[in-house]
Order: structure tokens, then sequence, then C-alpha cells
């Protein structure tokens, strides 16, 4: 029961990882790849350590200190991956990298 | 446990895979954004890929080598976003 947990968590965050992926390497333009990114891998990279997180939960649990440096990790992915992708952003519009319309040409 | 160690080598390759579809935009990609949200993404994906090799090699550092680097990532992704913008580190 508990492989299957893990295993699902996993499978859904590596997902998430190549959706991202692939958003960055096919959308047209600067802030649309940052859009791919931003977000999906912030998803896939927790929900991927929530699944460790279990895993040493039963598996370990005579080290309960470890889950408390995955709880960090995790907390710490969440701030400062959507903080980095919005300083990014805004670095690039103030510098004046100019977002892609229809009909315009692939960046 | 045996095949949870297996699937987690697995993770890990396909993490990998992914590592090298983004050092596609990070070679070609058009100016210097791209190349550096490309980076960032590498960073972010290379903090999950040292959890899992702590795991798969039985060694608990590599959890604080994974709490170190994605500091460093962080710290580093806003530190050029300054650069390219302001021009120089010193200024507010």
């Amino acid at each position: 029961m508990l492989e299957i947990i893990v295993v699902a968590f996993l499978a859904v965050g590596i997902f998430f990882m190549v959706v991202g992926a692939v958003g960055l390497l096919r959308f047209p333009d600067f802030y649309t790849r940052l859009h791919a990114t931003g977000k999906c891998d912030t998803l896939g990279e927790v929900l991927i350590i929530v699944g460790l997180l279990l895993y040493h939960l039963f598996h370990y649990s005579e080290t309960p200190l470890v889950c408390v440096k995955l709880l960090f990790l995790i907390l710490f992915i969440f701030i400062t991956n959507p903080t980095a992708t919005y300083a990014l952003m805004r670095s690039a519009y103030k510098t004046g990298v100019k977002p892609w319309k229809l009909g315009d040409e692939r960046q | 446990m045996d095949i949870l160690l297996k699937v987690f080598l697995a993770v890990g390759l396909l993490i990998a895979f992914t590592i090298l579809l983004c050092t596609y935009r990070a070679v070609v990609g058009p100016g210097i954004f791209n190349r550096v949200i490309a980076v960032n993404v590498i960073g972010t994906k290379t903090i999950v890929l040292l959890v899992l090799i702590g795991y798969y090699f039985e060694r608990p550092m590599f959890f604080d080598i994974a709490l170190l680097y994605a500091m460093l990532n962080f710290i580093a992704t806003l530190i050029f976003a300054k650069y390219v913008q302001k021009g120089d580190l010193c200024s507010r």
C-alpha cells in the first residue's frame, strides 16, 4: 500500500516536470516559457519530495530529523521558486523584452 | 523495498533526461533571459536529483547538500536579475 502511494506521488511529480521541460522548449517567447516552468517545476518537485517524505516516514522511522529537513526543503521551494520567477519577469519587463503577439516570428 | 529503490533510479534517470532537454534551451536560447531561466530550472531539478541520490546510495548527507543548493540557486537567480536590470550590484 505504501509503495503504491509513493509511486503515485513520484509519477505525478515526474509528469509535471516533463511537462515543464517541454513547455520550456516549445513556447514562443520568454514570458510564456517562464509561465510554463514557474508553476510546473514547483508543483512537480514538491510532489516528488512529499513522496520521498512518506517513504522516509515509514521505512526509516528511527531518524525523524531527516523528515524535518525535507519539510524545510518543501517550504523553501514553495517560497523561493515563485519569488525567483517574479524577479526574473520583473527584470525582463523593465529591461524591455517585448511580449510575443500572434503573427510574430517565434523567438 | 527493493522495488522502490529501482523506481527511484528510474525517476532519477527521467529527471536527468529533462535536465538534458533544458540544456538545449540554455545553450541555444536567444537572448540572455532564456538562458537564465533554463539554468534556474536545471538548478531546481538538481535539488530533487540530490535527494533521490541520497536515498538510492543511502547517504543522508545529501539532504543537507540539497538544502544548500536550493539557497545558492535562489540567490544566484535574484542577483542575476538585479544585475541585468540595474547594471551593478550595489545600487538600490
